[in-house]
């Protein structure tokens, strides 16, 4: 990176260290994009843990790939490839859930469109040679890239999803924790779940252009899931989850700053390590407390 | 005219042999429910391999080690051995950020003409075998179809119901490990072929043709593996009487369009699973 050698590196003084970060126009950028899509990605991961349709997630993530390819075949703007693809993913995704067969077949289809949009993405790169050598930035991102334009498209998307989960958040919630009941309540439970999805899919759209497709998927589901970890309730569990997307963004754009190594890395890093520090702390502490029962049975 | 090629004799022949394996795992991979874990596994095997060239080791052994690695810890971050899909999507997210850490490493150590590298382990290039690959190939196929049958009694027992399963003293959390770690070696078999990242779709189309066509597993086994093993052939003859279509995309798409054919003629089945 040729960034790296304009600057004097981590001096351990944190101030100056702190000064030296926000002197360079394409990190306060990569900040202010980091932290948007930490909040929309908290928020709306949190639901998507919930519903346990990390696959789905997954699955959207993937398809913005193909939409990339296709949007550079035709020679549209990505973003409408992005778009495009990620809101067709969806429908089919909703398709998929709505159908509610066994597990076994969700499994297949979600599987299948997958490997489909990957097979896609692969044949429209394959047909456009020019962006072969730039597939890579197209699976991982520009994270230091980012321009001040992207932040105000990234922002704008991104009020209009936590928006759109903040006004369905009761609905959604109780249609996520028991759909039957919800929908003998006379909540709309398959809009509701078709809409989740979208928004989901708009969100890892706009995300993707600037993480990379294959690294949404880390800030989506990481501190989502260790949030739920940490407490059931949702309005603590979504600030959490809020919190920790945070933090890893933040101290991974610090790091990669002074480092030679990618963002992408540290962020994930950073989160797993939290997830599995609180599974392991759970497994420790509900250990020690059936241990501490059994003494006193004993007793 | 198509066997006339050394190359298309050598795809041909490790391409069946990877839709043997794919077909008759990714078979128990549907019926429970695990195609995540398959996900997961086939992107573990893109960071082994990149894991590999970064320091200058063998891709093959690298993607086998990262596979069977990553199907055993998957297992163990499951409740019951068979992974729950918040804590796959976790580990694997971990996974792909070490898969960019050390495509950093390679492509700044070894710039020079090697920028697709990344691209060939995502995507493959079954075009591109030699005879050597082919052998190991076939080989490893014939292991893990022989590890797999040897394991299919107690596996469709455990995986049709469990709780009945152990209760019969068959070991459903050890089968369930043992299964992730034979998915593996599935997946780092058939990266060489289709790429990590199209290898899902021969594990999940063909087999979720079979699970619509059919509440037999045994039949639904076989048929599975002849799916898989027809897509692997329409998609390379596609691909040869094509140049400009890439072989792994064809291969897919086959598979893709046979599950939406058994979709599409049949109706969703109510009948619960049978082993016979």
């Amino acid at each position: 990176m040729p960034e790296a050698a304009a600057f004097q590196g981590f001096s351990w003084n944190p101030i100056t260290d702190l000064h030296e970060l926000f002197a360079y126009p394409f990190m306060v950028n990569a900040l202010a994009a980091g932290t948007i899509v930490a909040v929309m990605a908290g928020v709306t991961g949190w639901f998507m843990v919930l519903r346990r349709q990390t696959f789905a997630g997954h699955t959207l993530s993937v398809i913005a790939f193909p939409g990339a390819a296709a949007a550079s075949l035709a020679g549209l703007p990505l973003a409408v490839g992005y778009f495009g693809f990620c809101g067709l993913g969806a429908l089919a995704l909703a398709g998929i859930a709505g159908t509610r067969r066994s597990l076994s077949a969700e499994s297949a289809a979600i599987g299948s469109l997958q490997a489909l949009a990957l097979a896609l993405g692969f044949l429209f790169v394959s047909l456009y040679h020019g962006v072969l050598n730039s597939l890579d930035s197209l699976l991982f991102g520009t994270f230091l890239g980012v321009t001040t334009d992207q932040v105000v498209v990234l922002l704008v998307v991104a009020i209009a999803a936590v928006g759109l989960v903040a006004i369905a958040a009761r609905p959604l919630f109780f249609a996520s924790v028991d759909a039957d009941v919800a929908h003998a309540a006379g909540v709309p439970v398959r809009a509701l779940g078709f809409g989740f999805l979208l928004v989901l899919g708009l969100a890892v759209a706009e995300t993707s252009q600037i993480t990379g497709a294959l690294l949404v998927f880390a800030l989506l589901v990481t501190p989502a899931a260790t949030a739920h970890r940490l407490t059931a309730r949702p309005v603590p569990g979504v600030i959490l989850s809020v919190a920790l997307a945070l933090a890893v963004t933040w101290l991974g754009l610090a790091l990669a700053f002074f480092s030679i190594y990618p963002v992408g890395f540290y962020v994930t890093s950073l989160s797993f390590g939290l997830y599995v520090l609180v599974r392991v702390g759970r497994a420790l502490r509900r250990r020690r407390r059936a241990s501490a029962r059994l003494a006193l049975e004993a007793a | 005219m198509i066997f006339a090629h050394e190359f298309m004799r050598n795809a041909l022949l490790a391409g069946t042999f990877v839709g043997l394996a794919c077909g008759l795992v990714g078979y128990f991979v549907v019926l429970r429910a695990q195609v995540f874990a398959g996900d997961a596994l086939s992107h573990v095997a893109f960071t082994g391999g990149l894991a590999a060239a970064a320091f200058g080791l063998d891709i093959l052994a690298g993607v086998f080690a990262a596979t069977i690695l990553g199907g055993i810890v998957i297992g163990l971050l499951g409740d019951r051995a068979r992974g729950d899909d918040v804590a796959i999507g976790s580990f694997f997210a971990w996974s792909l950020g070490l898969g960019v850490l050390f495509l950093t490493i390679f492509t700044t150590q070894r710039s020079a003409g090697n920028g697709t590298a990344g691209v060939r382990v995502l995507f493959g290039s079954i075009f591109g075998l030699s005879g050597s690959d082919v052998r190991i190939s076939v080989a490893l196929s014939v292991v893990a179809c022989a590890l797999l049958l040897a394991i299919a009694r107690p596996l469709l027992f455990a995986t049709v119901d469990d709780a009945v399963a152990a209760a019969q003293g068959v070991p459903v959390r050890l089968l369930g490990l043992g299964f992730l770690a034979l998915l593996g070696l599935v997946a780092a078999q058939a990266t060489q072929a289709v790429g990590a990242l199209l290898l899902l779709g021969l594990l999940s189309a063909p087999a979720g043709a079979a699970h619509r066509l059919t509440a037999t597993a045994y039949v639904g086994l076989l048929l599975s593996t002849v799916f898989a093993v027809a897509s692997i052939w329409i998609g390379l003859t596609l691909s040869y009487v094509f140049p400009t279509l890439p072989p792994s995309s064809m291969i897919i798409s086959a598979a893709v369009g046979i599950y939406a054919l058994a979709l599409a003629t049949t109706a969703p089945r109510a009948r619960a699973m049978t082993i016979t």
